[in-house]
C-alpha cells in the first residue's frame, strides 16, 4: 500500500526525518518497501496564465500565447497543445527551469516565434507517465506560485507492505495512528462531518442475510454536477498513493476508501428498480460486472440486487447494469459492512482483487462506515453539489462483531518474552494503542478498539507489548539445551553417507522438479497411475513424478546440449504412485549415466560406459552397508529399459528394491538419446539398512585359490553358480569371476566362465588333498546342476 | 674369471709352501683388487667373493695349510692371512657398494617420470548447492541438540492450513498460492505441517529441524514453483522469545561465518505469535545498500516466532504449561547470500556447469 507524507501529516504531527519514520515504520511491523519523492526533480516552473492565444503564422498546429506567470510582463510562449485556450492556469516552465531528465527551458525561436517557456503537461513534468495535453489548474490556482509549493509536490511516497493481521493501517489514518504511537506525537483523527440531508429520496434496503451483513447504510444525492472537474488536490493525493483520477465520483469513493479504509460503493440511483436487497445469489445466478465480466454465482457468495437483477457483488465489485458514467447524476452511496469470512476468497474465486476485498476480508472497523459515509457524501457534495438524502441504516446489532475483553495474567509476559515491566508500563503501551485497561487480582482486561479487531486473545496483546517495548531491545539468550543423550541408529545408513559415496563415484547431484509433463512419465512408467495437479503451473508441469528418470533425462538433455559428453547423476526425492486409488509417496535414489566410464585422460582409452560399470557403483553401496551378499540381481522387464539389459534388484527378503538397465531403445527417439543411458532407480528406504558388525575371529592358517574354467550354456545366469558355491559353506571363502570368454575354442551356445575360489580351513593349513577331494565333489554337483564342464 | 682366480691360489699356495706367507699374500690382494675393479655386476662380484671366501675358496685353502706349520708359527701366519682375508672383504664391500649405488642410480633415472602429468581416474561429483546448505544448517542445529525430521510432500489441508492456524479463506492463504489436487489435498507450500506431524506424535521436549521440498504456484525470476525450506521448532516448558532470539542469531552467526548483524521486526504468521522476520546485514554490501538488498542495507532472511496457542490446541499441547518457538528459512536465499548466486533459476537447471562449482 502507497501512502504519503504530507497527508499522513494532515493525521499526526511529526517531525522526525523520512528515513526515522521508516525505520520507525518498519520496526514496528508495518515493513516499508520502498521510498520514492512523489515527483521527479525539478525547478523552475510557476503557475501561469494563458492571457491571449493566436496562430502561429508558419505552423498550423503551434499558437502564440500570452502568458502571466506574475511578474508583471506578459511572456511570449509558442504552445501545440490542443488544450490551450484564454484563461487556462497551468504550469509554466521559465527560462532557466530544469524540467525531469535533465531538460533545461532556454530563450528560442519555434518556426520564428519568440518562445521564452515551456507551457507543461503532467507528463513533463514527471507527475505521469503519458499525458494527452497541458496539465489544467483550478482556476484559483496563484499564478506565479512554485508548483512544487502549489502542489506540495516536495513530499514523499512510502510504500508498506502489511501484513493480513493489521487491516486497521490499510488507511492514512490506519497508519497515522500507528505512526502516532511509535513517534510519540499526537494523533488527529478526521472528524465526522455533519451532513443535513436537503432531499426526502430513500431507497429501501432489505438485508436478508444480516449475518453477512450486519450494518448496510446508504443515502441518496441527487442532481450531481456532471460538469465538476475533481480537484487537483484530490487528484495528486490519489495519484500519490496509486490512483488515477476518474471524475468526481469515482474519486470521492476510492479517497474515502484510501484515507479511512472503508470501501463504499456509488449505484446509479436511475438504473435501480425498485428496493435494494442484500441476499445470498442462487445457483447459476448471473451477473456482468463493471469490467464486462460476467460470472456465474452459486449461493456462496453476497449479492446486492434490487427487484429486478443482481446489481453488485458485494464487497467486491459492482455490476455493470447500475454503474455510474460520465452522465450520472443522481446516485446511492452505499456503505456496508460486510463480515471477512462472506467476502474471503470470493476475489480469488474469480480471479477479482479490488481494493475493496482486499479489505473486506481482512476486516474493516464496523462503527467506520457512519463517518464514511458523511466523510464521501461531504466530498462530493463539494465537488459537485448535489442534494442529500437522509440515511438509510440497516443494521442488525446480533451479528455485529462484538469485542470481548481480552485477559493477559501478568506472569505471562515474562513467560513468552523473557521480560519483566512493570504495570504501569504495560498499561501505558495498551492506552497509547487506544485500548482500555482494568486490573483485576492477577491479570489485565484489555479492551481493544473497534478498529483493531485482531486483538482476540492473550498472545494477541503480548506481541503489542512486544512490538512497543521493541523487538530489538527484548533480550537474547542461549538455549539452554535440555534432555538426554538419544541413541543413534547404526543399522540406518544415513543418507548423506550414500550421497557421499556416490560423489565419490564421480557423480553430480540432481534436483528437478517433482511435477512433469504426463507424456514423458506415460512413456517411462506406462503401467503407474498418474496423480494430477489440478492448477499445474504450465502443461509440462502438471502430473506428480512417477519416477524420478523423467526430471534427470530431462536434465541430461539439457547438458548433451551445452556439449557435456558424459552425464553422471543422482538424484533423490519423493516419487508418486496410486496404488488401488491410493497415493504413495516414496524416496527414492535414482542414477542416470552417459558417456564415458572415466573421463578422457592419457595412458587409459576412452570407453563407454556399460551396464557392469554402472551395477559396481549400486554394489558400493550395499558393500558400503556391509550387506553386499544380501542384494539379488535378477534378469527382468521394466517399460522403460531394454530387456535384456535390465536387472530387478531384490534384498534378502525378497522385497523389490529397484531396478537398473539400459534404457529402451524405443524410447531414444522421445527423449533425444544418442548415446546409452542408463538408469538406476531404487527405493531409498530399502537400501538405507546397514549391518553392524560382528567380529569373527581370523583364521591363522594360509588360504589357497583355486581357479576353475568351466563351460556352461550362454543363457546360463553366472550368479546362479557363483551363489550356488558360495553355500557350500565350509572352506569356501569368497568366489570370483575373473574371465567369461565365448568364441573360438567354445562351442556354440556355450560361454566360459573362470572363477577363482579362495579356500581357508580356520583350524589348520589346508592340504593338496582335501582341496582336491572337495573340487571333485563340488564339480559334479556343478555338472548336475548347471550342466556345467570342466574346460579342458 | 673364475678359473683365473683358482690358478691364482695355486700359486699363492705354492708361494705359502716357500713360507714367503706376507709377500705372496700381498700379491693374493693385489690380484684381487684387479679383480674387484674388473667386476661389473653384483653377481660377477658374488663370484669373486664364492671364489676367495668361499668353502674352496683362496683364503680357507690358506687356513686350512696352518695344521702344517709348527705350532709356534700358527698364531703368527693366521693372523697374516686374516689380516688378508679382512683387507679382501673391505676392498669387497667397497666395490659392491659402488655397483649398487650404480646399479640404484641408473634404476633412479630409469624409474623417472613426468610428475606434472595429470593423475589418473575418476573424477569426483558433488553434491547439489541446496544440500550444501542443508547439510550446513543440518550440522549447526545437531550441535545444540535438534533432531531432523521428515514430512510427506503431498499434504492435507489440516497439516498444510488448518492446524496451523490458517482457516479456508483466512487471507494469509493468499499468500501462500498453493498447488491443488481436490479441495483437501496439496502439495505443501511450507515445511510447517512438519510441526503438526512431530508434535502428533511426540510428547515435548521437543528440538526439531525439517528440511524439505515446498511448492508455491508461482514462477518468475525470483520464484520456483518448488523450493527448499527449513522448519525450525523447540517446545519446552520454559522456552521464551529470547530463546528464540538467541538460537536464530547465533545460528545466522555460524552459519555465514562472521559477527554478522541481525535484526528482528515485528511481523505476522497465523501460527506464531508474536511473529518476527529476521534480517541480517546484508552480506554483499554490508549494510551500505545495493541491488541485492533494495538499497535498505538489510536482508530478509527467515520467518519466526512463539508457536500460536491455538496451534497447540489443535495437537492437545497445553499452552499453559508448554510454549515453544518455531522458524522457517529459504534454503536457496541462504544459498544465494552464502554462494553470492544471482539468479534463483540456475537451482533447477541442473547445468553441470553450476553444479561443478560447489564441489
Amino acid at each position: 500500500m502507497l501512502v504519503n507524507e504530507a497527508w499522513l501529516k494532515e493525521f499526526v504531527d511529526y517531525s522526525i526525518p523520512t528515513d526515522t519514520l521508516t525505520e520507525k515504520l518498519t520496526m514496528a511491523g508495518l515493513e516499508v518497501d520502498s521510498v520514492n519523492p512523489a515527483a521527479e526533480e525539478f525547478t523552475g516552473v510557476v503557475v501561469g496564465q494563458v492571457m491571449s492565444v493566436d496562430a502561429h503564422p508558419n505552423a498550423d498546429k503551434l499558437r502564440l500565447c500570452k502568458v502571466s506567470i506574475g511578474t508583471g510582463d506578459l511572456v511570449d510562449i509558442v504552445c501545440g497543445a490542443s488544450n490551450v485556450r484564454v484563461n487556462l492556469r497551468i504550469p509554466v516552465a521559465t527560462v532557466g527551469a530544469v524540467l525531469p531528465g535533465n531538460f533545461k527551458i532556454k530563450k528560442s525561436k519555434l518556426r520564428g516565434e519568440p518562445s521564452h517557456g515551456m507551457l507543461c503537461s503532467e507528463a513533463e513534468l514527471g507527475l505521469a507517465d503519458s499525458a494527452e495535453g497541458l496539465m489544467e489548474l483550478p482556476d484559483d490556482a496563484p499564478v506565479g506560485e512554485d508548483i512544487r509549493d502549489y502542489l506540495q509536490l516536495n513530499d514523499t511516497i512510502i510504500e508498506v507492505d502489511l501484513t493480513p493481521n493489521r487491516a486497521d493501517c490499510l488507511s492514512i489514518e490506519g497508519v497515522a495512528r500507528e505512526i502516532a504511537c511509535f513517534a510519540g506525537s499526537d494523533f488527529k483523527p478526521a472528524s465526522a462531518p455533519q451532513i443535513k440531508s436537503t432531499l426526502d429520496n430513500v431507497v429501501n434496503v432489505t438485508v436478508e442475510a444480516p449475518a453477512d451483513c450486519p450494518r448496510y447504510l446508504g443515502r441518496v444525492i441527487k442532481g450531481l454536477d456532471r460538469s465538476a472537474p475533481t480537484p487537483i488536490w484530490m487528484q495528486e493525493k490519489l495519484r500519490r498513493c496509486g490512483q488515477r483520477s476518474l471524475g468526481p465520483l469515482v474519486d470521492v469513493t476510492n479517497y474515502v476508501l484510501l484515507e479511512l479504509g472503508q470501501p463504499l460503493h456509488a449505484f446509479d440511483l436511475n438504473k435501480i428498480n425498485g428496493d435494494l436487497v442484500v441476499r445470498r445469489a442462487r445457483n447459476n445466478e448471473k451477473l456482468t460486472l463493471l469490467n464486462e465480466q460476467e460470472i456465474t454465482l452459486d449461493k456462496d457468495v453476497l449479492l446486492i440486487t434490487d427487484q429486478q437483477q443482481a446489481l453488485a457483488l458485494a464487497g467486491v465489485m459492482g455490476g455493470a447494469s447500475s454503474a455510474v458514467n460520465d452522465q450520472t447524476q443522481d446516485v446511492f452511496l452505499e456503505c456496508a459492512f460486510f463480515t471477512p469470512i462472506t467476502i474471503a476468497g470470493k476475489s480469488r474465486k474469480f480471479g477479482l482483487h479490488t481494493d475493496a476485498s482486499h479489505r473486506f476480508e481482512r476486516g474493516v472497523d464496523p462503527e467506520l462506515c457512519y463517518r464514511a459515509l458523511d466523510r464521501a457524501v461531504q466530498l462530493l457534495t463539494q465537488i459537485a453539489g448535489g442534494q442529500v438524502g437522509p440515511l438509510t441504516d440497516v443494521s442488525s446489532a446480533e451479528c455485529l462483531p462484538s469485542q470481548q475483553k481480552v485477559g493477559l495474567r501478568f506472569e505471562r509476559i515474562e513467560r513468552v518474552l523473557g521480560i519483566k515491566l512493570k504495570e504501569e508500563v504495560v498499561e501505558s503501551y495498551f492506552t497509547s494503542l487506544g485500548m482500555t485497561v482494568e486490573k483485576e487480582q492477577n491479570q489485565w482486561l484489555v479492551q481493544a478498539p473497534s478498529y483493531r479487531f485482531d486483538i482476540a486473545i492473550e498472545a494477541d496483546l503480548i506481541e503489542e507489548i512486544a512490538r512497543l517495548y521493541g523487538y530489538d531491545n527484548l533480550p537474547q539468550n542461549s538455549l539452554n539445551v535440555s534432555g538426554c543423550l538419544a541413541s543413534v541408529e547404526e543399522k540406518i545408513q544415513p543418507l548423506d553417507r550414500i550421497k557421499d559415496l556416490l560423489v565419490d563415484l564421480g557423480y553430480q547431484e540432481a534436483i528437478t522438479y517433482s511435477f512433469t509433463d504426463e507424456a514423458s512419465l506415460k512413456s517411462l512408467t506406462p503401467k503407474d497411475e498418474v496423480y494430477r495437479l489440478k492448477n499445474p503451473i504450465s502443461a509440462d508441469l502438471s502430473v506428480m513424478r512417477t519416477t524420478l528418470w523423467a526430471g534427470l533425462l530431462q536434465a541430461m538433455d539439457a547438458n548433451i546440449k551445452r556439449n557435456e559428453d558424459t552425464v553422471r547423476f543422482f538424484e533423490t526425492g519423493l516419487k508418486f504412485t496410486l496404488v488401488n486409488g491410493e497415493l504413495q509417496q516414496q524416496q527414492m535414489l535414482s542414477l542416470l549415466i552417459t558417456g564415458n566410464v572415466r573421463p578422457e585422460q592419457w595412458g587409459e582409452s576412452l570407453a563407454e560406459v556399460d551396464f557392469y560399470d554402472v551395477k559396481s557403483d549400486i554394489e558400493s553401496i550395499f558393500a558400503l552397508n556391509g550387506l553386499a551378499g544380501d542384494y539379488q540381481f535378477k534378469a527382468a522387464q521394466h517399460d522403460a529399459l531394454h530387456p535384456g539389459q535390465t536387472a530387478e534388484i531384490s534384498n534378502k527378503a525378497g522385497e523389490s528394491v529397484g531396478y537398473m538397465g539400459l534404457i529402451h531403445p524405443a524410447l531414444e527417439s522421445e527423449f533425444d538419446i544418442k548415446k546409452p543411458v542408463y538408469l538406476v532407480e531404487l527405493n531409498l528406504s530399502l537400501i538405507q539398512s546397514q549391518q553392524i558388525p560382528v567380529f569373527e575371529e581370523i583364521s591363522k592358517y594360509p588360504s589357497v585359490r583355486r581357479d576353475l574354467a568351466l563351460i556352461v550354456d550362454e543363457s546360463q545366469a553366472v550368479s546362479d553358480i557363483t551363489d550356488y558355491i558360495c553355500q557350500q559353506k565350509g572352506l569356501i571363502q569368497n568366489v570370483l569371476v575373473f574371465d567369461v570368454y565365448q568364441g573360438k575354442g567354445i562351442e556354440n551356445g556355450r560361454k566360459s566362465i573362470a572363477l577363482g575360489l579362495i579356500l581357508q580351513d580356520k583350524s589348520k593349513t589346508l592340504v593338496e588333498l582335501e582341496i582336491d577331494e572337495l573340487l571333485n565333489k563340488l564339480l559334479i554337483n556343478l555338472k548336475d546342476s548347471f550342466n556345467a564342464q570342466l574346460r579342458g | 674369471m673364475r678359473e683365473r682366480s683358482v690358478d691364482l691360489s695355486l700359486i699363492y699356495l705354492d708361494q705359502a709352501k716357500d713360507s714367503h706367507v706376507e709377500n705372496s699374500l700381498e700379491n693374493i690382494v693385489e690380484q684381487a683388487e684387479t679383480e674387484l675393479k674388473l667386476a661389473d655386476s653384483l653377481s660377477a662380484l658374488e663370484n669373486i667373493r664364492v671364489s676367495y671366501l668361499g668353502k674352496k675358496g683362496v683364503f680357507t685353502r690358506q687356513m686350512k695349510t696352518l695344521g702344517s706349520l709348527p705350532a709356534e708359527e700358527r698364531p703368527k701366519v693366521g693372523a697374516t692371512i686374516n689380516q688378508a682375508k679382512q683387507q679382501f672383504q673391505g676392498l669387497l664391500e667397497q666395490r659392491k657398494t659402488l655397483l649398487e649405488n650404480e646399479l640404484l642410480s641408473k634404476r633412479l633415472q630409469e624409474e623417472t617420470i613426468d610428475v606434472t602429468l595429470p593423475g589418473r581416474g575418476q573424477s569426483v561429483g558433488g553434491v547439489h548447492p541446496v544440500t550444501r546448505t542443508m547439510r550446513r544448517i543440518e550440522q549447526i542445529f545437531n550441535r545444540i541438540g535438534f533432531d531432523v525430521a521428515m514430512g510427506p510432500e503431498v499434504e492435507d489441508d489440516f497439516h498444510n492450513f488448518e492446524a496451523l492456524n490458517i482457516p479456508a479463506h483466512h487471507p494469509a492463504r493468499a499468500m501462500h498460492d498453493t498447488f491443488y489436487f481436490d479441495e483437501h489435498t496439496l502439495l505443501r507450500t511450507h515445511t510447517s505441517p512438519v510441526q503438526i506431524r512431530v508434535m502428533e506424535n511426540s510428547e515435548p521436549p521437543l528440538k526439531i529441524i525439517a528440511p524439505g521440498r515446498v511448492y508455491r504456484c508461482d514462477s518468475d525470476i525470483t520464484h520456483t514453483p518448488m523450493f527448499h525450506q527449513v522448519e525450525g521448532f523447540v517446545v519446552d516448558k520454559n522456552i521464551n522469545f529470547a530463546d528464540l532470539k538467541g538460537v536464530i542469531s547465533e545460528f545466522l552467526k555460524a552459519f555465514f561465518e562472521k559477527d554478522v548483524k541481525v535484526r528482528f521486526r515485528p511481523s505476522y504468521f497465523p501460527f506464531t505469535e508474536p511473529s518476527a522476520e529476521v534480517d541480517i546485514e546484508c552480506v554483499m554490501c554490508e549494510g551500505k545498500g545495493c541491488r541485492v538488498c533494495g538499497q535498505t542495507g538489510w536482508l530478509e532472511v527467515l520467518g519466526c516466532g512463539m508457536i500460536h496457542p491455538e496451534v497447540f490446541g489443535h495437537i492437545n499441547i497445553d499452552p499453559d504449561e508448554y510454549t515453544g518457538f518455531a522458524f522457517g528459512m529459504g534454503v536457496e536465499r541462504l544459498t544465494m547470500l552464502r554462494y553470492k548466486i544471482n539468479d534463483l533459476r540456475l537451482f533447477f537447471e541442473n547445468d553441470l556447469k553450476f553444479l561443478r562449482q560447489f564441489n
